[in-house]
């Protein structure tokens, strides 16, 4: 199962890490929220994998690390602020400059098609 | 205390001229003198004691956790060079009252003048290491600010940059220097370098310590190969030539030298830095002295080789040669300074300072003549002046280095022959100037003596040259004694300062010195052709060139990092920040760790792969923007399912409604932007950022893989022990939220309303191109909400509003809590928008939704404040059970009012957020043209919210 986390979480991050190299702000913007997929993922997993585990205090047999999970509930909250802000800034620069190019310009050596 | 006002004392008399230029030249060259004054009564009270061997102290704590004290010393070394510093300053001081012409600013100059003055006591007094560098960047600072006193004018310009340039540098290296030896030391006291000299020579990093120290030392002594800023210096007023280019600041790098003896020097490493750093200056200056046809080039380079002869006398490393390099730094002040201020006269009275032009001033201004002859023959080592007492006690110690062995005899040859060319340009400067037959068409014509004030500096020096050089034993054999003491300690060997020695070799060097300095001077003439001819380089041109080069670099590594291009910053910065995890990474010897590798179940498996189509999905076909984005959504769900698989309910409650938020957010704006993603990257760019994205993942994946195999230990005991009996509640996450970590989520609701109203603002007034049609070329239903969906949205809110504030209520012992009712509450809400439309929805419900979030900030912020009335912490929670008839007992914990705070603001932002983005689309896509009535509606409701 490790490996299988672990490539899991390295498929998010590099689906992630390409898309934000994109030059458009939507594919930067899809890609930023798979990384926050990876991220979290990450960060939950540092408990480790306890299945059938429980964060509940009389419940279940045994106890799962309580701590990340709180951490990584706050940042699914937080990640959602910043996908949404990312996401209306992208709206206001297109509305702005007149194109969604991440650099403000849409440079005539790049266009292939 | 004492110590310090000699220090402070110039400080304060720095404001002072501003204050009183008005009333007149002189009274503000009189205030200018008050704080030196001051300062040198205060040298002279102390002198007897500081001859007595004894040293005074005075420190108080500065920075005491970076090691800086103001910590100051007064030994022989310092206060010899404080009178220097504060004797020749007050007679600058008199001189520059005449030399500054009426358009000039005196109190700006004497305001330089002092704040250098009282940096350079600052260098001289410290017994802190760090205090004397701080000390010594003021002095290159103000050394800039004094060179370029005549701002307009280029070459001031030009030699202030390039001054700043080399001693700045310098400052540097000694910088880290000076961190260095406190790594070894401990301590940036004197006092404790100098115990731990032998500490620091063992060290490995001795090496680093002294080139780095020399070379603070050499830049700001201009020794060869540094010696090129110095000649360009002299753009600067005559007064501060004088006085910073000759007397003093030049002459803090071998006190440097001097200072740092106790702890430095007495190695190989030194002996041959200094020696040879030295002997090159010595030659390198006294040659081009005599080739200069500008007055003060030739005094300029006859500085830098005097400079050298001092720095090669530090080097040799015999107790005798310290004495005389001492010996020698006062003798130089004294002559230097006076043939400076006579060459000012000169300038002044002539207009000119070409020695081409000026001739035969001996008929015009003979007082000024004497007394420069006098002066120039001490520079020339003639008997009965003060240059020739030191001289000689650098030729004899020339003579006794044997450490070269066979090839000793360098040193005496070297000496004589920058003794031969030392002795030619002073004759140059006596003959070529005051005789030489008659001026050459001069600016100002016929020239006069000076004011009667302006010689009396010029005089005093002289006095003082042919006092010292004919009494030494009654003037200034104390201060040299002294001095000596504080550089060599209990070693001070005997010497004894006469005039006659008796008919020695070092008399006869001195005697061929005389002899083939008057013949190369009776040589001029071919001389002179042969330098045109062969050494014409102008160091400026050098330096500037120098300068652009590096311009040139740095523009050139901007323009690479820097290109206004946010795509190849990202690129740059993931670079960066794979190179140096990796690097942090690298000691990692063994991949696995010792948790065995639990085994795979077939439905995870297939909910990996699942995921892992989804992801490779959304980036394949990235290009469409929508199948990207419902691909996507489906990561979204396969990543709550994992949490629900390892035991974190809360986490997959939170998950799978932030997962509809999201979707329902980019989908609203996606409709604003294009539909397709046009393919505009390059072959080049693709493989690279495949590249960088592979590396970036698969360092993730054995970060991941690492980390999952290895055992760890988390402080949660301390919660799970803790969660019940102190948080009361067993939901240890929701516990963990509202009370241990309160103010963590505090801080994080605080976040969120600030992006909802953030994003609120960026909204406001936003105008888009609208789409007719989808990325297919569809038009738009003109219908857009079905009425199936908007029955059925309308029975699901009631109980929906039901499920979360159950979620609310049990959050604090069953999954559920605040952040998970308010995404609920808000899927809810939002479900209306989708299925009746904004207008329907704000005819209901007419809440202001930056409010709505601003008040959960603060009812959770009044939760908090609320134990404060009990005398407890902020958000310190308490809890207890109650007793309600008919519902029985049950729990009521302070943290149910700060999660309500949450729920409030999750709801307000999440639906300040959508609703607004909602209300884009809706008000601006309009069906039917707009009419004059819905375009005002459209006005009065855009505020609304």
């Amino acid at each position: 199962m490790e490996v299988l986390v672990a490539v899991v979480i390295a498929v998010l991050t590099s689906c992630g890490v390409y898309l934000l190299l994109r030059g458009r702000t939507f594919p930067i913007i899809l890609g930023l929220t798979l990384l926050t997929y990876a991220v979290n993922l990450f960060i939950f997993m540092s408990g480790r994998l306890n299945p059938g585990k429980s964060t509940i205090i009389g419940v279940g047999e045994g106890y799962t690390d309580p701590l990340p999970q709180a951490l990584v509930l706050t940042a699914i909250v937080i990640s959602f602020a910043m996908t949404a802000f990312v996401m209306v800034l992208a709206l206001r620069a297109r509305a702005e400059l007149g194109n969604d190019h991440v650099d403000g310009r849409i440079k005539v050596e790049d266009v292939k098609s | 205390m004492t110590l310090l006002s000699i220090i402070l004392l110039p400080m304060l008399g720095a404001l002072l001229p501003f204050a009183t230029e008005r009333y007149g030249r002189t009274i503000c060259a009189y205030s200018a003198a008050l704080g030196p004054l001051c300062a040198l009564g205060i040298l002279m009270g102390s002198a007897v004691s500081v001859f007595g061997g004894h040293v005074e102290y005075a420190s108080f704590a500065w920075l005491p956790t970076m090691g800086l004290n103001l910590s100051l010393r007064l030994d022989g070394l310092g206060l010899m060079f404080a009178l220097l510093i504060v004797g020749i300053g007050l007679l600058v001081i008199l001189y520059a009252r005449y030399y500054l012409s009426e358009r000039d600013s005196l109190s700006k100059l004497y305001a330089l003048l002092q704040l250098f003055m009282m940096a350079m006591l600052g260098i001289v007094l410290s017994n802190n290491l760090l205090l004397l560098i701080v000390f010594w960047e003021v002095t290159s600072l103000v050394s800039f600010l004094l060179i370029g006193y005549w701002s307009s004018q280029t070459d001031a310009r030009k030699g202030a940059r390039m001054a700043l340039a080399v001693t700045g540098a310098g400052g540097l290296c000694l910088l880290a220097g000076a961190l260095l030896i406190e790594r070894i030391v401990g301590s940036f006291e004197l006092g404790a370098i100098f115990a731990a000299a032998d500490t620091i020579k063992a060290d490995p990093s001795y090496p680093v310590i002294l080139v780095l120290v020399l070379l603070g030392a050499f830049t700001k002594s201009a020794q060869f190969p540094f010696q090129f800023w110095l000649p360009h210096a002299m753009s600067a007023p005559t007064p501060v030539s004088a006085y910073l280019h000759s007397a003093t600041m030049v002459k803090a790098g071998v006190f440097l030298l001097a200072r740092m003896y106790p702890a430095l020097a007495g190695t190989d490493g030194w002996f041959y830095i200094v020696t040879f750093t030295g002997m090159a200056t010595l030659l390198f200056g006294a040659y081009n002295a005599l080739f200069k046809h500008d007055l003060k080039g030739l005094l300029a380079y006859s500085t830098i080789s005097h400079l050298g002869l001092i720095t090669m006398l530090l080097g040799f490393g015999t107790q005798l040669a310290v004495v005389a390099a001492i010996f020698h730094i006062i003798n130089h002040a004294t002559f230097k300074a006076s043939l400076f201020m006579a060459a000012g006269i000169i300038d002044h009275e002539t207009g000119t300072r070409d020695m081409r032009k000026i001739n035969g001033m001996w008929k015009y201004m003979p007082h000024t003549a004497l007394l420069a002859m006098v002066a120039a023959l001490a520079m020339a080592g003639v008997p009965l002046l003060n240059g020739f007492l030191s001289k000689e006690m650098f030729f004899s110690e020339a003579l006794h280095i044997e450490s070269m062995g066979m090839f000793s005899w360098i040193f005496p040859l070297m000496a004589t022959l920058a003794g031969v060319f030392s002795v030619a340009y002073s004759v140059r400067f006596i003959h070529d100037v005051f005789f030489n037959g008659e001026p050459i068409d001069l600016p100002k014509y016929p020239p006069h003596e000076p004011p009667r004030y302006m010689i009396v500096p010029v005089e005093v020096l002289v006095a003082l040259c042919l006092l010292v050089g004919i009494l030494p034993n009654f003037t200034v054999a104390p201060f040299l004694d002294a001095a000596t003491l504080a550089v060599l300690g209990e070693n001070k060997p005997d010497y004894h300062i006469a005039i006659w020695h008796g008919f020695n070799l070092p008399l006869i060097m001195s005697i061929v010195a005389m002899i083939g300095g008057l013949l190369m001077y009776s040589q001029r003439t071919g001389l002179f052709a042969f330098y045109e001819r062969k050494f014409r380089h102008d160091e400026k041109i050098v330096f500037e060139s120098r300068v652009q080069l590096s311009v040139r670099i740095a523009q050139l590594f901007t323009d690479f990092v820097q290109n206004n291009s946010l795509q190849r910053y990202m690129s740059l910065l993931i670079g960066s920040a794979i190179v140096v995890i990796a690097y942090s990474l690298y000691p990692m010897t063994q991949l696995q760790g010792s948790i065995p590798i639990s085994t795979v179940e077939p439905v995870s498996l297939l909910a990996a792969i699942i995921l892992i189509v989804g992801a490779l999905g959304t980036v394949l076909l990235h290009h469409n923007r929508f199948a990207a984005l419902l691909l996507m959504s489906v990561v979204g769900l396969i990543v709550s399912l994992i949490f629900v698989r390892y035991s974190a309910p809360d986490l997959a409650l939170t998950q799978i409604s932030v997962e509809v938020v999201t979707i329902v957010l980019l989908m609203l704006a996606l409709y604003f932007l294009p539909q397709i993603t046009p393919n505009e990257s390059g072959a080049k760019r693709v493989g690279r950022d495949i590249a960088l994205a592979g590396a970036a993942g698969i360092g993730m994946g054995l970060i991941t893989f690492a980390m999952l195999t290895r055992p760890y230990e988390s402080i949660s005991d301390f919660f799970l022990a803790n969660s019940v009996s102190g948080g009361g509640g067993a939901n240890v996450v929701n516990v963990i939220l509202v009370d241990f970590r309160g103010f963590d989520t505090f801080g994080e609701i605080t976040v969120l309303a600030i992006a909802a109203v953030g994003i609120y603002a960026m909204l406001n007034g936003l105008h888009l191109p609208l789409p007719q049609a989808d990325g297919e070329g569809r038009t738009w239903d003109k219908e857009p909400h079905p009425p199936i969906l908007a029955v059925m949205a309308r029975i699901l809110l009631p109980l929906a509003l039901l499920v979360s504030t159950y979620l609310l209520l049990r959050g604090h012992n069953a999954p559920g809590g605040g952040f998970i009712a308010g995404l609920v509450t808000s899927v809810a809400l939002i479900l209306q928008y989708v299925a009746s439309g904004t207008g329907w929805m704000q005819e209901r419900l007419k809440w202001k939704y930056r409010r709505v979030a601003v008040s959960g900030v603060f009812i959770a912020a009044l939760t908090g404040m609320g134990s404060w009335f009990f005398g407890y912490p902020f958000l310190t929670s308490t809890f207890s059970h109650v007793h309600w008839p008919v519902v029985g007992d049950f729990e009521l914990a302070s943290a149910m009012g700060f999660d309500i705070g949450v729920y409030v603001t999750v709801v307000g932002a999440t639906m300040l957020i959508l609703a607004h983005l909602g209300k884009l689309a809706q008000t601006s896509h309009s069906p039917r043209p707009p009419t004059s009535k819905t375009y005002t509606d459209t006005q009065v409701t855009r505020g609304e919210s």
